[in-house]
């Protein structure tokens, strides 16, 4: 208990990174998404190959590896920014792809038939996509994509070894300060259970009010 | 074409002339794109001899080659030992007795909120084990829960009629596992488990985290190597073709078994849903 109260600012610290990293690379990873998830239903043949291509290859690389090569890699061509945004960077695409594949089940999970009715009804591609075929698809995106965000917090977990300040970066400092080193990682478990529990909290919620009637 | 989605019709002449003319856009874009980072990596002078010389010298290809299989020892170890874990811990879950599915169900549970990277670190660091054990350590827990999970909701899924039947043969419920479900669960929960044994491989790179002399640090050593002018953009262009190439050779597998199991007479009875894990989420996708 000691060591959570003598180092409470420390942790805080942490949590703080471990959240703000979250948030920012769950926007970036939901709106690289969407736009990958476009392309790979897209009539145009280029634009289905890239993001195929996109989704194959980041599916399949390491995130250590992606970290490594953005965090290590981007400045070798004058590219300096800080570290805290590169962590978004390779955080944000490589769970893009994820979200990419989750939203493109959520589309081909609507019937063709809704569709082609709505344009029957002689609904424009605008309205058959915003009145019809995304609602439906919004319904059930919602698990996958809670899922994916939840392993998203989770990963943020690799910023640490790269100096960015998370949550479990932080027990470099207190074992150097010499508190118990396994309740040291109990208080850093606690703290990512927390914000695991309000992702699937808030998803929970998101799928009641929203979620596909079963 | 994806035939059959709800977006639009088939396209007509008119259509089919608009989209040629929207993917030569496309296409001349994604070049330009392609051909912005290949002038960077020229400009940047990524291609000079000096950057490359160093994977010509054998006792620099060996290194890599002992990070490979390093790589793959971790990977090999940690896929076996979750695979038992995994099955200790569904028999737990599917036990008929409750404290001992409440406890499985606790660790389970535990395992998968929790980054791996934590458990590695602690592992680690707390209990001062070497970097291998620390790593296998950490990737066993994590996908042997993960596993457990899977191989469950595989043995769950069987059709309930098989259960019934063996039962009214008269067998004892360690035969109904053993003769009837598991055999059938196994076989449709093939691809699943290995999609699940490609996270493992993947996060065998986490490993040079703890200074495990895996493949990624082999691959740093040679990049932060001053005598050839820090080659860290060729090493990374000759180290993630080959991970992510391992990788999807393994992705390739699963997809390429769960094809053939679509046809296949064996699995009739067993509906496996894309049983995903790593979540507190129910109906999970797949897990990064």
């Amino acid at each position: 208990m000691n060591v959570l109260i003598d180092n409470l600012s420390l942790y805080a610290e942490g949590l703080l990174g471990t959240v703000e990293l979250t948030v920012y690379s769950s926007l970036l990873a939901l709106a690289l998404g969407f736009v990958m998830a476009s392309f790979r239903v897209a009539p145009v043949a280029s634009l289905r190959a890239f993001g195929t291509a996109w989704v194959t290859v980041l599916r399949n690389t390491p995130l250590t590896l992606l970290f490594f090569a953005v965090l290590l890699g981007l400045p070798r061509f004058g590219i300096v920014l800080p570290f805290q945004l590169f962590a978004v960077l390779a955080l944000g695409c490589y769970t893009s792809a994820f979200i990419c594949e989750a939203l493109r089940a959520g589309i081909n999970t609507v019937p063709t038939g809704q569709g082609e009715a709505a344009r029957s009804l002689g609904m424009t591609f605008r309205q058959t996509l915003g009145l019809v075929v995304l609602p439906q698809a919004f319904r059930s995106v919602i698990p996958p994509i809670g899922s994916t965000l939840i392993a998203l917090a989770k990963n943020s977990a690799i910023a640490g070894s790269f100096s960015v300040t998370e949550l479990l970066g932080t027990y470099k400092t207190l074992n150097e300060l010499g508190y118990n080193i396994v309740w040291t990682f109990v208080w850093i478990a606690v703290g990512y259970l927390i914000v695991t529990l309000s992702i699937s909290a808030i998803f929970n919620v998101l799928e009641k009010r929203w979620g596909v009637a079963r | 074409m994806t035939a059959g989605t709800a977006l639009y019709d088939i396209p007509g002449p008119l259509a089919r002339r608009r989209h040629r003319l929207y993917g030569i856009i496309a296409t001349a874009v994604i070049l330009v794109i392609l051909a912005g980072v290949v002038y960077l990596l020229f400009d940047t002078h990524q291609f000079t001899a000096a950057k490359w010389t160093p994977f010509e010298y054998k006792g620099i290809q060996e290194m890599l080659l002992r990070g490979l299989g390093n790589t793959l020892k971790a990977f090999v170890f940690a896929a076996v030992f979750s695979l038992v874990l995994g099955g200790i811990l569904a028999c737990g879950r599917l036990s008929a007795h409750r404290p001992v599915r409440w406890a499985a169900t606790l660790v389970v549970e535990f395992f998968r909120a929790m980054p791996v990277l934590v458990m590695i670190f602690f592992v680690f660091v707390a209990l001062k084990v070497q970097p291998l054990p620390a790593l296998v350590t950490g990737l066993t827990l994590y996908n042997g829960s993960v596993l457990a999970e899977v191989f469950r909701s595989g043995v769950n899924s069987v059709e309930r009629g098989q259960r019934e039947a063996a039962l009214a043969l008269g067998m004892i419920k360690t035969q109904v596992m053993t003769y009837v479900l598991v055999p059938q669960a196994v076989r449709a929960m093939m691809p699943t488990i290995i999609s699940q044994l490609v996270v493992a491989l993947k996060d065998t790179s986490l490993g040079f985290l703890i200074t495990y002399e895996e493949f990624l640090h082999a691959g740093k050593l040679i990049a932060s190597n001053l005598d050839y002018d820090l080659p860290f953009i060729p090493v990374v262009m000759i180290i993630s073709p080959i991970y992510i190439g391992m990788c999807m050779l393994l992705s390739w597998f699963a997809t390429w078994m769960a094809k053939r199991q679509r046809r296949s007479p064996k699995t009739e009875a067993v509906e496996v849903a894309a049983a995903e894990p790593g979540t507190l989420m129910p109906g999970a996708g797949p897990h990064p």
